[in-house]
């Protein structure tokens, strides 16, 4: 069962490491194991405990999205690695294979979803849409008169923590290390710093997700809080994941707060209810106004929720890029230092598809999928512009 | 309990039920030799533990509102309880 | 689709009706202030106080009742508070009140919320069957018999006295009643009662309720057994294990201070519990805490303490010395209790590995041995992510491995989804543009200018 003792410490721990990996979060975790079973010798540090920061804070949703061709390209890549992988992992990390349904409200929406459903083809991505009688069979508890959907059965949602916990098992088993409560200082020119220790290696990668610019400050990444509320168990209530259509622009706006419905049936038969955003700084107080705007939204979609028992909100913090695209590939200012950071609310969907790509781009082989748009490079290229 | 106690009926898990009128549910429950309220996430018999609203171990469903805390709730004429711990699909009414 | 909320202002919003939360109110309201009392239960009472239509209660609880029945204090009975925040002019309180919301806006805050009972993991506690002794006292006072069940109490604690005497009143057949602090340490305690006879009288009587059944001391419950419930528990005194052959068991270590609530709001806490000054303000100003809360120490303490606050809400003027006094005598007398009824070493190892430690997601003790603390082994096992919030397996953790709780947030109980996002009437945003929801480019960016 992911988690034991034998994920924390790795067979090695003589030599230099290979690559230094920064956070043990969900993306640093599949750049641990991608890199580990690609045979380099791997070290992970991580502030706190692994999978405790933002990837326990999200909907563990894997959902291909189409704001950008490269985020539908990066996408599409890692979820076909994720469903690959998922039935080798354990039980506990609930993956649940429910698909997602984009919700039209109305004929303009309705027009978008074939839009998406041609644009999902063209990606190799199947989909199916749905008229509202299809709609109303495939969730009873949407509310009538909708305009359809489209379902895009690939899709699903796992439990990230835990998750977390099965990549760096498998990359431990290959000679990783992991340790915990280790807070790094600084990064050097192949090499890290922590409490007064030097750690040499070939390469460092930065994973610290929406924390990654306390060590490379000129990454642009920023927190955005979103929040979240959890049920009690109602299996059956909802099967899909479902999903506005204004859940990409609030995804993609980054001007003040925006909420967006969004639900999910957890493998426990709870509920997962979302979806907010808002530049707060690091303020985890729960917002009670935009929990109320958040719950309101989820009511419009599903009445009957007004009903259910909530047992807990949170808050987390999602790093966000000015571009909505994660930074992964080399940081040139700093002769061997990799970022894999940035991934806004794609994190968990994406985090296979960036350590693949990772991996590929340190180990110099040829990815397999075009690089180019997550090249941190394009900040500079950016900030020179302004 | 003395004989000049009102009974009022209930209906547990569709069985129709004689309480003392003025108790709790989890009461109630107890007094009819109900002891398991709900069924664990892994299957296993549960009942009222701490009597004051705190465990959530007597949560049954009551005309159709869920996760009510039976210790917490009085009986009334022709109240249904469901002592089943997976909700109904629908949710609540 | 929001819902209205009752809405209720007052000076004084007091959140439990147990005796401290109930002399805050009286003593507040009797000098005038506006007062709210909200409280979980369907009666006044609390915990100690509850008591069954046309039962006698001890003198001074009728005392207080009777007070609490005739001042002006409104009580709202049967709501949970869900959420509370600190305002500018006072505080914002959140109840669920039969899953309608109600909102009460107040100047001052009393923080009266109790305590709770301290449960330990041990094979088979999860049986149906198996209660708390305070748990048992509440169900019986809430109406369950008991009568003609084999009961075996085995916990500890002054609490298992009157439990014991109720249980054999209402026709029990007490089997056996074990004390797990050591016959010396409870003889020390019974010595040191001396300053106060009356207990020591209540005592005798209580005792000789239950005259038939032994209190064994040094004694403590190792597993419970039966399939859907309970048929026998194994006792032992630390030589020698036995069975008891028993319908019910009611086990518990004594209390733990309820502090969700004072949590949440931000106040200073100290190994447990709210911490409060000589006039019962919180580190929070215009917060005060009253009662067990502050610190387990039986209602005559809770009394006092929501006396001065009451008295402090009231008015700037000085706590009567006496009042003082006899707050400090009766902490005296708390921590003597706490010593002697420690829970002793064997009873944090009772638990095996596949004993269910988390009652809510069946998270057993052996799964929880790799985490370094509480927010992790919930991360990684759901430990303390179903209803109770942590309630249950907090504090035995706590003792357990030293995990102190994680977080609080609101909702700080389980709550519909229509109470949390009932309507916010202070000037809410209007509602949401997104219910137009078409163009999502041009919905959001209005939305974007109207959010405050």
């Amino acid at each position: 069962m992911a988690g034991q003792a034998s994920a924390r410490n790795g067979t090695r721990t003589t030599g230099a490491p290979d690559v230094v990996v920064i956070g043990a979060g969900i993306v640093g975790a599949a750049c641990a194991d991608a890199l580990s079973r690609a045979g380099a010798r791997v070290l992970v540090l991580e502030r706190d405990f692994a999978g405790g920061g933002t990837t326990a804070a999200g909907m563990g949703h894997l959902v291909v999205m189409d704001d950008s061709p490269a985020q539908l390209a990066l996408t599409t890549y890692s979820e076909r690695l994720w469903n690959a992988l998922l039935p080798e992992l354990p039980t506990n990390v609930e993956h649940e294979a429910c698909g997602t349904l984009w919700v039209a409200e109305d004929e303009a929406q309705l027009d978008a979803i074939r839009a998406k459903h041609r644009v999902y083809a063209d990606a190799g991505v199947a989909t199916e849409i749905l008229d509202p009688m299809q709609l109303a069979s495939a969730e009873p508890q949407l509310r009538p008169g909708l305009a359809g959907a489209l379902r895009v059965p690939e899709d699903g949602v796992i439990y990230p923590p835990v998750a977390t916990l099965a990549l760096l098992e498998r990359a431990c088993t290959a000679g990783a290390e992991l340790r915990e409560g280790v807070r790094v200082d600084a990064i050097g020119e192949r090499e890290v710093h922590v409490g007064g220790e030097r750690i040499v290696c070939d390469a460092v990668v930065n994973a610290a997700g929406a924390a990654a610019p306390a060590l490379t400050p000129e990454i642009p990444i920023v927190p955005r809080k979103g929040h979240l509320v959890i049920t009690d168990r109602y299996p059956g209530f909802c099967r899909h994941q479902l999903v506005e259509l204004g859940y990409l622009a609030s995804a993609h706006t980054m001007t003040s707060e925006s909420v967006a419905f969004n639900v999910q049936p957890r493998a426990t038969g709870q509920l997962l209810i979302g979806s907010s955003r808002e530049l707060a700084g690091w303020d985890p107080a729960i917002n009670p106004t935009i929990v109320h705007r958040m719950l309101d939204r989820a009511l419009d979609f599903m009445p009957a929720l007004a009903r259910v028992s909530a047992i807990r909100t949170w808050t987390g913090f999602r790093p966000a890029t000015p571009d909505k695209l994660p930074l992964i590939g080399a940081w040139e200012e700093t002769p061997g230092l990799w970022i894999a950071a940035g991934h806004e609310g794609l994190g968990i969907t994406t985090a296979l598809g960036t350590g693949q790509l990772l991996a590929d781009l340190v180990l110099e082989r040829t990815p397999a999928i075009d690089p180019a748009p997550f090249a941190p490079s394009r900040v500079h290229a950016t900030a020179a512009a302004h | 309990m003395d004989s000049s106690t009102r009974v009022v009926r209930i209906t547990v898990d569709q069985q129709i039920v004689e309480v003392p009128a003025g108790v709790t549910v989890a009461a109630g429950l107890l007094d009819a030799g109900i002891w398991s309220t709900r069924t664990s996430v892994r299957g296993e018999a549960r009942g009222p533990l701490c009597g004051m609203g705190v465990c959530f171990e007597c949560r049954v469903t009551i005309d159709d509102v869920s996760a009510q805390r039976a210790c917490l709730v009085a009986v009334r004429e022709g109240m249904r309880v469901e002592t089943t711990s997976v909700h109904a699909a629908q949710g609540g009414a | 689709m929001m819902t209205d909320a009752d809405h209720v202002r007052a000076g004084l919003v007091v959140i439990g009706a147990g005796p401290a939360g109930i002399a805050a109110a009286v003593v507040a309201a009797e000098r005038g202030v506006r007062t709210i009392v909200i409280d979980r239960g369907l009666e006044p009472g609390g915990q100690i106080w509850r008591h069954r239509a046309g039962a006698k209660l001890p003198a001074t609880a009728m005392h207080w009742l009777a007070r609490f029945g005739h001042c002006d204090a409104e009580l709202l009975s049967g709501a949970s508070v869900v959420d509370a925040r600190r305002a500018a002019d006072g505080v914002d309180i959140v109840a669920d009140r039969g899953g309608r919301p109600l909102r009460v806006h107040a100047r001052d805050l009393v923080l009266a919320c109790g305590a709770r009972e301290l449960f330990l993991p041990f094979p088979g506690w999860t049986l149906p069957g198996v209660v708390g002794i305070g748990g048992a006292q509440a169900l019986l006072k809430s109406g369950a018999s008991f009568a003609g069940q084999r009961v075996v109490i085995a916990g500890s604690g002054p609490l298992i006295l009157p439990v014991a005497a109720s249980l054999s009143h209402d026709g029990a057949r007490l089997v056996t009643v074990a004390e797990q602090a050591s016959g010396a340490a409870v003889a020390r305690f019974g010595a040191g009662l001396w300053r106060s006879p009356a207990l020591v009288a209540q005592a005798v009587r209580y005792r000789a309720r239950f005259a038939a059944t032994r209190y064994r001391t040094g004694t403590w419950v190792t597993a419970a057994h039966g399939t859907e419930r309970l048929t026998h528990v194994t006792l032992t005194d630390g030589s020698r294990a036995w069975d008891e052959a028993a319908d019910v068991l009611c086990t518990g270590y004594g209390l733990v201070p309820s502090t969700e609530l004072a949590r949440l709001l931000g106040c200073t806490m100290e190994r447990g519990a709210v911490v409060v000054d000589a006039r019962q303000v919180t580190s929070i100003p215009r917060v005060y805490a009253a009662g067990e809360s502050t610190g387990i120490g039986g209602a005559p303490l809770s009394i006092v303490e929501g006396m001065i606050a009451g008295l402090a809400v009231a008015s700037p003027g000085a706590i009567p010395a006496s009042l003082t006094r006899r707050r400090s005598a009766l902490h005296r007398a708390a921590t003597r209790m706490h010593q002697a009824f420690a829970p002793r070493q064997e009873l944090r190892t009772l638990a095996a590995h596949d004993t269910i430690v988390c009652r809510c997601e069946d998270v057993r003790f052996g799964a929880l041995l790799t985490a370094s603390c509480a927010r992790q082994a919930k991360l990684h096992t759901r430990a303390g992510m179903g209803p109770c919030q942590g309630r249950i397996c907090g504090p035995a953790l706590e003792l357990l491995r030293g995990w102190s709780v994680d977080t609080v947030r609101s909702p700080i109980e389980p709550t519909s989804i229509s109470v949390l996002c009932a309507d916010d009437s202070d000037g809410a945003s209007a509602s949401d543009s997104a219910s137009t929801g078409a163009d999502t480019g041009s919905s959001f960016s209005s939305l974007a200018a109207g959010a405050r």
